[in-house]
């Protein structure tokens, strides 16, 4: 065993004249300042004694005790006596006093008067005794632990008061042993008490004993203040039930905007068709504006959600190219990607289009005459790069070259993916046509310019307005300030390009209108392709709320460049009331990516067998709402085992099951007791956050309400255990009814309120309770909407817990890594070498099957895993055994090649094993 | 307080009640036991350690010196540190050792109920009623461990019983 010391800590004394009396093969370790020895204490406690079985003393008493037991002694009541009063007693007194005399520079013998109370203690309790000891007539552990905490501050028997004679004499008996007196020396080095005041110094103040706090008695926890007439008016709300509650409106297209009623317009950031939506661009708008809708539906607001797919602009054209398609041909392939993703995730749009319309072409025009006749617009002639070779001027991505702020060498026309500095083509250094690797030459061309600082008083007193009264997210306002107060400068609306809006004026025929002037207005035609009653929402009379739901790098666009668009053309547009804006969400410690496979994307999260429901939570959960948060395996892992499976889930299972166990499927008597009304004041206090929250569009707090509502039904389960009572006699009985009832009733609210986050398992949880259409309305209050006799159906669990294994292995699969890091570089290199028509079937091939193969692979490990387990079971011979063992090691190295390491594991081998 | 633990700790032993006094100590009170034979005993871990002898249950000391040797340990450790605890900061302390302590244990001391298991659970029980339902959760292995005592025979005697919840319902906590 190891004991530690420390050095200049007075405690050590005792324990190491203890030891010298009593304790064998003890090694002594002297540290040079206090360092954590014992595992499980927070604080270094020196000190202590590690008995190198995993069990560590820690107070230097039971360190003496232990040494003085271990050498055959037995301790007394009395030595107990004497060891508890040296801790509770004497050891405050004397660590105050100690502390005085060394670090505050107290003088010794005030210090030793202040001690009185005990040393009269201890000088009485000698008086009579045959021995001058504490206890009996021989030295015991009582002795030294009491000598042991007086020496540092007493040091020499002299400066003990001069009446206390016996308590000298003891004093003296004890430092005399050659046993103390080398533990003395050892930690002193005949220094003085002055050794312990760097130790000292590192303490808090001792309490002096008398300033002793009392001990046990704490304050009720804080629970949300609730008053008496909050319970009250919980109570009666829940009394009223749901009559005056509103009705469910059905959905009828085409929605559009009514006089005098509450109307929502809804958007979310058109996304680039080119692209699957990773994660963190679902997150951002779709799904946020999503939970939106769902929530305004709910709340029988005049709702519409329209979105579609942004489809002009160079990178369709680059693609297109890529892919050896027409950019027709790549927007309708890729608009159906996007669909299918939208549609999983249960994105609940009331439209979905796409900017490649008539109408697009339309009122995009229509909003360039009327910025023309009003003159909004100006003409420049640009600085451009043109390849000669094909013909056309290099927008954007279509030229590459090295970055001029970064020197990277990949960066493309309009930004550097390194240093993610925005480039004006023209400033890169070694510019190369994408399409054909030649260098361009500059040339100049003639565009057409939005003039914004003619527009830009207009655009300030409007957002005054908008900013008072509407939601803005504080980064959406922040971003918005700062481009205004740097200034507008006029902003290019034309484009060298073929793909895009033409632009209807002579000199500019073979041009087309930027992306950033054309996509907004794909909101407004999109709604067109919605209804030919478009106006009534974009240039009505009637009130119409517009919210734009994005991720804070399209704010200028939504704030800044098309309300000035709309307010030049001065045509009574709808302008934006609320903008919410996410921050960036990462993909586990870094940043998600196409290009190095690191991340889940859109179209993959179906595969992994995860459900969307808990998809859309997990992501909701974690939204980056004012500040980046991180996707996570693990955490995703946790959320659903601890909040939906062990709360959620468990809270409304269990209520189902307690109504179908106990009372026949049949909601029983209620009879609220004054615990019951609490809580109803409790649920209704979150329901009511829940709103606010919501009509805030603080996404992420409101979900909390749902989780804390379950949280307390469980409390509420438990304590009143509805299990036991129904076995009890008949008043019993009816407590476990009222119990249920309440508990159901508030699963029944947790559906409603769960369905803008969680639509299916919404739907599960009315589906099993049979919940009639009217009940699934969502109220102000907590009231009872599923009255006593309501027969409810079968009730099943929601969840299904997450194990590690699968989490691992969908991290490796979705981590980049070594796989997709040696898939990237051949990647790269086809993209620029070989023609472009090879690309798709290339880089189609490794991301769809493997994903499948591991799938597959995973299949057959667990078929194996049964047969061996079934050959066991079976006690069939053990060769046969063997052989299928090998079998199944064989496919298990395969996966987990297949998952994190081989590029190219064998695809064939994983069949034949059948 | 400590004279009302210790005759709970009397039936728990099924000793009959003794007689008992309290003695001021600062603002604290000490217990004091008048024994038949020789003189009365003082501190709320001798009488206990007293009064499990005359059960004739000494197995709640600890077998071993090593075990005797931490049995008196932890019930230093209660009297000086968790019945000292004044501060909210103080008694996260308290319980954030005890929690890490108790990761690996089923018992404080041993592998059977020993003193320090009684005395400990008696003097956190005003601290574990406190608690909220998340704290308890937090503190997970002392709310494990608090739990398992207070269904062991016999010792929780007056004490109300302290519910815990089994599943984890706060993420955080992990």
């Amino acid at each position: 065993m190891k004991l530690f010391v420390g050095e200049g800590n007075p405690h050590g004394v005792k324990v190491l004249a203890a030891a010298a009396l009593w304790a064998e093969h003890v090694h002594i370790n002297r540290l040079q300042q206090e360092e954590k020895i014992v595992p499980f204490m927070s604080q270094p406690r020196l000190p202590a004694l590690d008995l190198e079985n995993g069990n560590y003393l820690f107070l230097s008493n039971a360190v003496c005790r232990y040494f003085y037991l271990s050498s055959g002694h037995d301790v007394c009541n009395l030595s107990n006596q004497w060891l508890e009063w040296e801790a509770v007693e004497l050891q405050p007194a004397l660590s105050a006093a100690l502390y005085a005399h060394v670090v505050q520079g107290r003088k010794k013998e005030e210090v030793i008067a202040s001690l009185s109370a005990s040393l009269s203690h201890l000088d009485q309790s000698l008086a009579g005794k045959p021995s001058p000891y504490l206890v009996k007539d021989a030295l015991t552990v009582a002795d030294i632990v009491v000598w042991g905490s007086l020496y540092p501050l007493i040091e020499d028997a002299s400066s003990l008061p001069e009446e206390m004679k016996l308590l000298k004499h003891w004093f003296q008996t004890v430092s005399q042993l050659e046993q103390c007196q080398k533990a003395v020396s050892f930690l002193m080095k005949d220094g003085g008490s002055s050794v312990f005041k760097p130790y000292l110094q590192k303490q808090p103040v001792p309490i002096t004993p008398s300033g002793k706090p009392t001990c046990n008695e704490h304050e009720g926890e804080d629970m949300a203040s609730l008053s008496e007439e909050d319970i009250q008016a919980a109570a009666n709300a829940w009394a009223k039930g749901l009559t005056g509650a509103q009705k469910p409106k059905q959905r009828l297209h085409p929605i559009l905007p009514v006089e005098g009623e509450k109307n929502v317009l809804i958007t979310s950031a058109l996304p680039y068709v080119n692209n699957v939506p990773h994660l963190g661009n679902i997150i951002g708008s779709v799904l946020s504006a999503d939970v939106f809708a769902r929530y305004c539906r709910l709340r029988n607001w005049n709702t519409l959600y329209i979105c579609g797919t942004d489809e002009y602009g160079t990178a369709t054209e680059t693609k297109a190219m890529e892919e050896g398609l027409t950019p027709q041909q790549i927007c309708d392939k890729y608009n159906a990607v996007h669909t299918a993703i939208y549609q999983w995730f249960d994105i609940s749009f009331d439209f979905f289009g796409r900017t490649t319309t008539q109408h697009q072409t339309t009122i995009a025009q229509d909003i360039f005459h009327r910025l023309l006749k009003r003159d909004f617009l100006l003409t420049d002639t640009v600085e451009q790069l043109r390849c000669e070779t094909c013909q056309r001027f290099l927008a954007d991505r279509f030229v590459e070259g090295t970055c001029p702020f970064c020197n990277y060498e990949e960066a493309r026309g309009d930004q550097c993916d390194k240093c993610g500095k925005l480039i004006n083509a023209v400033e890169l250094k070694k510019p190369q046509c994408k399409v054909c690797k030649k260098s361009p030459v500059k040339k100049s061309s003639k565009h057409l310019f939005l003039d914004l600082p003619k527009l830009e008083k207009r655009l300030e007193q409007w957002l005054e307005k908008s900013f008072s009264s509407g939601d803005w997210t504080s980064n959406a306002r922040f971003i918005t300030r700062s481009w205004i107060r740097d200034g507008l400068k006029p902003r290019c609306i034309t484009r060298d390009l073929k793909w895009g809006t033409p632009v209807p004026l002579d000199g500019f025929r073979d041009k087309v209108f930027y992306v950033w002037f054309d996509a907004p207005i794909g909101y407004i035609s999109i709604t067109a392709n919605y209804t030919d009653q478009w106006e009534k929402w974009w240039k009505s009379t009637q009130q119409v709320q517009l919210y734009h739901f994005m991720a804070k790098d399209n704010v200028p666009f939504h704030s800044v460049i098309f309300p000035s668009c709309l307010l030049g053309a001065e045509d009574n547009y709808t302008l934006v009331n609320h903008i919410i804006a996410t921050e960036y969400l990462n993909y586990e410690d870094g940043k998600f990516s196409k290009s190095r496979g690191v991340g889940v994307f859109g179209d993959m999260a179906k595969d992994t067998g995860i459900p969307a429901d808990i998809w859309r939570f997990y992501l909701l959960y974690v939204r980056p709402e004012g500040q980046d948060s991180a996707f996570s395996w693990s955490d995703l892992m946790l959320k659903n085992n601890s909040e939906l499976l062990n709360n959620l889930g468990n809270f409304v299972n269990r209520a189902g099951m307690f109504v179908q166990k106990f009372f026949n499927g049949c909601v029983p008597e209620m009879e609220l007791l004054s615990e019951d009304k609490r809580l109803l004041a409790q649920v209704a206090a979150e329901l009511q956050q829940y709103n606010q929250h919501l009509e805030k569009v603080r996404i992420r707090d409101a979900l909390r309400c749902i989780l804390n509502i379950s949280r307390h039904g469980n409390q509420y389960i438990q304590v009143n255990e509805p299990w036991k009572c129904i076995k009890g006699n008949q008043q019993e009985q009816k407590r476990a009814g009222t119990v249920t009832g309440v508990a159901v009733n508030m699963a029944a609210l947790l559906s409603v309120m769960l369905h803008p986050y969680m639509p299916t398992v919404s739907g599960l949880i009315q589906e099993q309770l049979l919940m009639p259409q009217e009940s699934k309305v969502l109220t102000t209050d907590f009231c009872c909407r599923l009255q006593s006799g309501h027969q409810i159906g079968n009730v099943s669990p929601l969840f299904q817990k997450l194990e590690n294994d699968q989490i691992e292995s969908l991290r490796k699969r979705f981590g980049g890594g070594q796989l997709n890091g040696d898939n990237t570089e051949p990647q790269v290199k086809t993209e620029s070498k070989a023609p472009p028509c090879q690309e798709a079937p290339l880089k189609e091939a490794p991301k769809a099957s493997g994903p499948e193969r591991v799938k597959e692979l995973m299949q057959e490990v667990e078929k194996q895993g049964n047969l061996v387990r079934e050959l066991k079971g079976k006690k069939a011979e053990k060769s046969t055994i063997d052989t299928e063992v090998q079998k199944l090691l064989a496919l298990k190295k395969e996966l987990a090649l297949a998952e994190g390491k081989s590029p190219d594991p064998p695809a064939q081998k994983g069949k034949k094993k059948k | 307080m400590a004279v009302k633990e210790l005759v709970a700790l009397e039936k728990c032993l099924g000793l009959n009640s003794g007689k008992y006094s309290s003695r001021a100590q600062g603002a604290g009170k000490i217990p004091v036991l008048q024994t038949n034979k020789g003189p009365s005993l003082v501190g709320l871990s001798t009488i206990a350690s007293h009064l499990v002898k005359e059960a004739k249950k000494e197995e709640l000391l600890g077998s071993t010196a090593e075990e005797k040797a931490i049995v008196q340990q932890w019930l230093e450790y209660r009297i000086s540190y968790i019945d000292r605890a004044s501060s909210k900061e103080d008694i996260r302390n308290v319980l954030n050792d005890l929690n890490h302590y108790l990761k690996d244990k089923v018992f404080v001391a041993g592998n059977t109920v020993t003193l320090a298991d009684i005395l400990i659970y008696y003097g956190l029980h005003p601290v574990i009623t406190g608690l909220s339902v998340q704290e308890k959760e937090t503190y997970i292995n002392v709310s494990r461990w608090f739990s398992h005592i207070q269904n062991y025979p016999g010792i929780r005697q007056h004490l109300p019983s302290l519910v815990f919840i089994k599943n984890r319902i706060y993420a955080s906590n992990h």
